[in-house]
């Protein structure tokens, strides 16, 4: 293997890393810390999306103004979501999973109904590295970049900051946490929101790759949710570096060489293998070691 | 559980596990039972096959709702195996078309197919011990993986034997069921009838098992999966065996279908092919075969209507209606007005 093919197929694993980790970090922090499935994720990526598209074709503004705009406007939606509907299923968690997936109906046909069957999309911004006969494209390299920036800051408001603590303290108990003078409430809120506006940044900054389409969520959330089974909630930011670092090692060979649809299969049945010995997921895992660790210390 | 075991069948049948018992109950349903079976003596064959196309999807509203409301396991994945059994119908019953008992092996093989595949999809998910939320999210993927895998299978070089699986438009000219010269086509009574009959074979059925010693343990894994483990169950093969038997029942809507519309799509197996059932068995009320039956008709005759009325909105209005129902009636529409009408 030559070095510029081995270059190559890094480029090509940093592409699918940053997919994966975009797709499913808002899904596997909601998971995490309020111990539901938002099925509407999808949507939320398609509506940050149409917000990029709209605010720069019809108010003209640039592409990182239309983006910021994409993260306020669905993170926002979100926390309105978890005060109006998710808020009342947090005794019956499967309840929230269908109760979003209707949502998710509602927001994929009432954007076909508003807006037709597709937007013109933003250019995509056109720089290009070439190296050694091969062309990368720079865009993808900065989602990549963004990927890595985006958990870099959810890491350091886990674990840096007193809203972070709060939070770590209701995903561990959150009675106790309660009792402790914690707003769970507005934890859960602002967790809704936050893992929201995720998925609006997703959307955003995906916009000028795809074809904006009213059921484009799906494309995100297939290898979302894959990558959440995979993760697991134990740890969220934990589970999805790992998981999607699998993931990606898994689905960015097979489908270059066999095309996407085998990389999707894959994906499935390396899911199917993983749940069936580590069920909690990758971060469960860790944490039961992690947990087995400390054990054998105290003794 | 020592008196479950040793009761009568007719007792059996009429437990405390769904709605509806006692005399005047099994009186009205015998009634409309023989309403359905005699209606062919009516009706004209394009009624009749209007009237099939609801009473199709019945087994596999039923799978879902003992899966979900007995079982305490959301699936997304009875659109899935209502599609596999369709389209391995289509390959063996085309392929063997000239033969005489070609498309009673394609029922054969089609529904092995589906309990078989989903016994194993089962076994990774259910021997794993997996929080209740990855079925739901590992199901609907595989819906959106198969049917992707379908949509591209356009062209000459996929076929199977001299069957072209057909991509986008879907497989066509899949023949009907047949027993000798009998043909159970789209607007044939032969088809009406074995649709009604598989309708309620499959709900008696259900009825007799969930109100089996059988079920009673069913319910006992939704309620409480350790206790029932420290009962001596095996939890994950009662498991397997449900989710196998619903996707069966699936497989069966599957078979009827194609045999009705000598045709199937990827779309029968798509994002909202995969939503019906959940839909079906939430409205209706997840805690009774009875009322997921009644909506199952219900819901797609209203999704048919809607569909002949300008079709866009049929998502919306179905999406509208699952959130309304699990915010407002979570234990289903037709379950809350029967307690009403009890009351």
């Amino acid at each position: 293997m030559s070095v510029p093919y081995v270059v190559s197929l890094l480029y090509q694993y940093a592409d699918n890393l940053a997919f994966l980790l975009l797709a499913a970090l808002g899904l596997m922090i909601i998971l995490g810390v309020i111990d539901v499935i938002n099925l509407a994720h999808g949507e939320l990526i398609m509506l940050g999306a149409y917000i990029t598209t709209l605010a720069y074709h019809r108010a003209h503004l640039p592409l990182p103004v239309c983006v910021l705009l994409s993260v306020i406007g669905v993170g926002a939606f979100g926390m309105f979501l978890e005060r109006t509907v998710i808020r009342r299923f947090y005794k019956d968690k499967l309840g929230a999973l269908v109760a979003t997936w209707g949502i998710s109906l509602i927001l994929s046909q009432g954007m076909l109904l508003l807006l037709g069957p597709s937007l013109i999309a933003v250019p995509l911004p056109e720089w290009t590295l070439s190296y050694a006969g091969y062309s990368f494209g720079g865009y993808r390299l900065l989602l990549f970049a963004g990927a890595i920036l985006v958990v870099l800051v959810a890491w350091w408001v886990f674990y840096r900051t007193r809203f972070g603590v709060r939070t770590r303290a209701t995903m561990q108990n959150a009675q106790m946490s309660q009792a402790l003078g914690v707003d769970t409430r507005r934890i859960y809120l602002y967790t809704f929101g936050a893992g929201s506006a995720l998925a609006g940044l997703t959307g955003a900054l995906y916009a000028p790759t795809t074809t904006i389409v009213p059921l484009m969520g799906t494309t995100f959330v297939d290898v979302a949710f894959i990558t959440v089974v995979v993760g697991g909630g134990a740890n969220p930011i934990l589970g999805a570096l790992t998981s999607a670092a699998l993931l990606a090692s898994i689905s960015a060979p097979l489908s270059s060489v066999l095309g996407t649809f085998m990389g999707r299969i894959g994906l499935l049945v390396t899911a199917l293998v993983i749940i069936r010995f580590l069920p909690r997921g990758l971060s469960g895992y860790f944490q039961d070691l992690q947990r087995r660790r400390m054990a054998g210390v105290r003794a | 559980m020592t008196g479950q075991g040793h009761r009568g069948f007719w007792s059996t049948l009429g437990g405390r596990q769904d709605l509806g018992s006692g005399p005047g109950f099994w009186v009205a349903f015998a009634i409309v039972a023989r309403r359905l079976l005699v209606s062919p003596l009516f009706g004209s064959p394009f009624y009749l096959s209007n009237l099939a196309v609801f009473f199709i999807y019945v087994p596999m509203g039923l799978g879902l709702c003992l899966l979900w409301g007995y079982a305490g396991i959301l699936s997304f994945g009875q659109a899935a195996f209502f599609g596999i059994a369709g389209y391995v119908y289509g390959i063996i019953a085309q392929n063997l078309s000239l033969t005489p008992l070609g498309s009673l092996a394609g029922v054969a093989v089609a529904i092995s197919a589906t309990v078989i595949g989903a016994a194993l999809f089962g076994y990774f998910v259910f021997y794993g011990q997996v929080s209740a939320w990855i079925i739901p999210l590992l199901t609907l993927v595989l819906s959106l993986i198969l049917e992707t895998f379908m949509a591209q299978t356009a062209g000459y070089q996929w076929r199977v034997g001299h069957v072209l699986l057909g991509g986008y438009n879907g497989m066509t000219g899949i023949p009907s069921i047949k027993i000798g010269e009998l043909e159970f086509g789209g607007a044939s009574v032969a088809l009406y009838l074995l649709t009604v009959i598989c309708m309620l074979v499959a709900y008696l059925g259900l009825r007799l098992l969930v109100n089996s010693h059988y079920g009673y343990v069913v319910v006992g894994v939704r309620d409480d999966v350790e206790r029932t483990r420290m009962l001596g169950y095996n939890v994950a093969r009662i498991q397997v065996t449900v989710f196998a038997l619903a996707a069966g029942l699936a497989g069966l809507s599957g078979v009827l279908y194609v045999s009705w519309g000598n045709y199937i799509n990827p779309a029968s197996m798509g994002l909202y092919a995969a939503t019906l059932p959940v839909i079906w068995t939430a409205v209706g009320g997840r805690s009774s075969l009875l009322a997921v039956a009644l909506s199952t008709v219900g819901l797609k005759w209203l999704a048919d209507t809607l569909a002949v009325r300008g079709g866009g909105n049929a998502f919306l209005i179905m999406g509208a209606l699952l959130l309304a129902t699990m915010l407002f009636f979570p234990a289903g529409i037709v379950v809350s007005l029967a307690r009403l009408w009890r009351r």
